[in-house]
């Protein structure tokens, strides 16, 4: 099985990439991890003219904390997210969703920015920036604009991405003392795609929840992120009637189908019971615990 | 569409540097098997599923049908024929023969390779970090026992020099 033809570029740095962009535009695609366009290119549910490989640009595998930001940029693979101490320590949803992301060769090679790029609605890294309320860096040769995860995403598949444009960086708030978070995953196997998972992140303050994120992946078009469980959240007490009331606004929140993982109400109900175990999770960590 | 035209790639593979003219389109398994002869990396799904065409690259287990030649000029690529050292095999081929951890043996190369990565990087893994290595090769013969045994006897006789 072989991709349609294209001419292949090995960019050198990311001027070099922007520029091919700008001058090849829609005829071209951005290669990362590959583990999702080389899939598509085969099955020629895609057939640019032209791949962008960016594996070559050292500088763009990092993430950084500072400022009140954690940077993390387009090369920053699910293997090293895995392995990190940062992450396992301040950062509990992403640390949580890394391991389970498809197998541990696909999770060497693949990138979060490619996921996030691929905008796949059962993919996992979406949703849980969305809990993150993170903001993503979009460049081209012409400039950058920066738009917030819940904007990003367009429907399955799609997002505001400009073909000229490149996913530079992803930006999170910083956690600070009081953080927790936690991702809960559904699968049939090991490897496989999401039935349901919930991303949980939470900011305490005090004895009260100071911000709430959550977001849902695989229940509807595109990753959800439940605005109206966030809200019932924020600067109430978590106490097991507020627990049981955000879960059941996330649950109101999804739009699944059903298909061979499960029924409509049975996706939805996930989605209850996992929300309501994130959310446990979340504020023990929050509390320095498990 | 450009009819692409070939390109040339060199790639450094079982310790041999070689150099091969192919489309770029072409992705690393079709260029071991079919422009180097190489074989013992098989073709399963050719889209992610099975794990069947993993080879090493700089000793991490890669999947082969996902991955750009011209993306490893320079990197180390390991397949199954570079596991033995000259006419002896690796402790992992040795023990996955004792113990008939290979059946049709269409996993069997990756599954090799994947644990032997395992066991550059801890040599006495659990049975969980052994599972867990090898999730991602799926095996439709052995129900996976003995080839989490066949592992766990190389690992207890340790590295071929060592
Ligand atoms: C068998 C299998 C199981 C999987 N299971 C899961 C799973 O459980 N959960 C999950 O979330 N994912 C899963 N995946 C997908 C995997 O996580 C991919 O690594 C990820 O979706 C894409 O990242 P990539 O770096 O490989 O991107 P690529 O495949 O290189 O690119 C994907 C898309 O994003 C674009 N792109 C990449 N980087 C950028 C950038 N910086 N800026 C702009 N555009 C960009 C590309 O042009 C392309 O359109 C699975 C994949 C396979 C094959
Ligand atoms: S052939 Fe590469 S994963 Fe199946
Ligand atoms: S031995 Fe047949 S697939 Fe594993």
């Amino acid at each position: 099985m072989l991709p349609a033809p294209f001419e292949y570029h090995a960019a050198k740095s990311m001027d070099e990439a922007l520029g091919l962009l700008d001058t090849l535009g829609e005829d071209a695609k951005i290669l990362a991890g590959g583990q999702s366009l080389i899939p598509l290119l085969k099955l020629r549910f895609a057939s640019p003219a032209h791949l962008v490989d960016i594996n070559g640009i050292k500088e763009l595998d990092f993430i950084e904390e500072g400022d009140g930001t954690l940077r993390i940029g387009p090369l920053f693979r699910h293997k090293a997210a895995e392995r990190s101490s940062l992450l396992a320590s301040r950062y509990h949803v992403m640390a949580d969703a890394a391991p389970q992301i498809a197998d541990p060769i696909i999770r060497n090679r693949g990138t979060i920015a490619g996921s996030v790029a691929h905008a796949d609605p059962s993919g996992d890294w979406g949703t849980v920036l969305l809990a993150l309320d993170a903001e993503l860096v979009l460049r081209s040769k012409s400039g950058s604009r920066t738009v917030k995860a819940r904007d990003f995403f367009s429907g399955p598949f799609s997002t505001v991405l400009e073909p000229t444009e490149v996913l530079s960086e992803i930006r999170i708030p910083a956690a600070r003392p009081q953080t927790g978070g936690a991702y809960l995953k559904l699968e049939r196997k090991v490897g496989d795609f999401a039935t349901v998972a919930v991303a949980v992140h939470l900011q305490m303050d005090g004895g009260k929840v100071g911000s709430a994120g959550i977001g849902l992946t695989a229940v509807g078009p595109q990753n959800i992120k439940a605005e109206q469980a966030e809200a019932a959240l924020r600067g109430a007490r978590l106490d097991d009637a507020t627990i049981k009331e955000a879960a059941a606004l996330a649950a109101d929140a999804a739009e699944p189908k059903a298909d061979h993982r499960g029924s409509v109400e049975y996706k939805r109900n996930v989605v209850r019971v996992f929300t309501e175990r994130g959310l446990k999770r979340a504020y023990e960590r929050a509390r320095g615990g498990g | 569409m450009p009819i692409a035209d070939r390109v040339a790639v060199r790639l450094r593979v079982n310790g041999e540097e070689v150099a091969v003219m192919v489309p770029p389109y072409k992705t690393l398994l079709e260029v071991l098997r079919e422009d180097l002869g190489l074989t013992g990396t098989k073709h399963g799904c050719e889209l992610g599923e099975c794990s069947t065409c993993g080879v090493l690259v700089d000793g991490r287990p890669y999947l082969s049908c996902l991955a750009m030649p011209l993306d490893l000029e320079g990197r180390e690529i390991t397949t199954v024929e570079g596991m033995a050292d000259g006419s002896e095999p690796d402790p992992l081929q040795v023990a996955f023969a004792e113990l008939g951890a290979a059946q049709c043996g269409y996993c069997t190369p990756a599954m090799l390779l994947t644990a032997r990565a395992l066991l550059d990087h801890d040599p006495h893994p659990t049975r969980d970090a052994i599972k867990e290595a090898l999730s991602g090769v799926l095996c439709r013969c052995t129900g996976y026992l003995k080839i989490f045994e066949a592992v766990e006897l190389a690992a207890s006789r340790g590295r071929r020099h060592g």
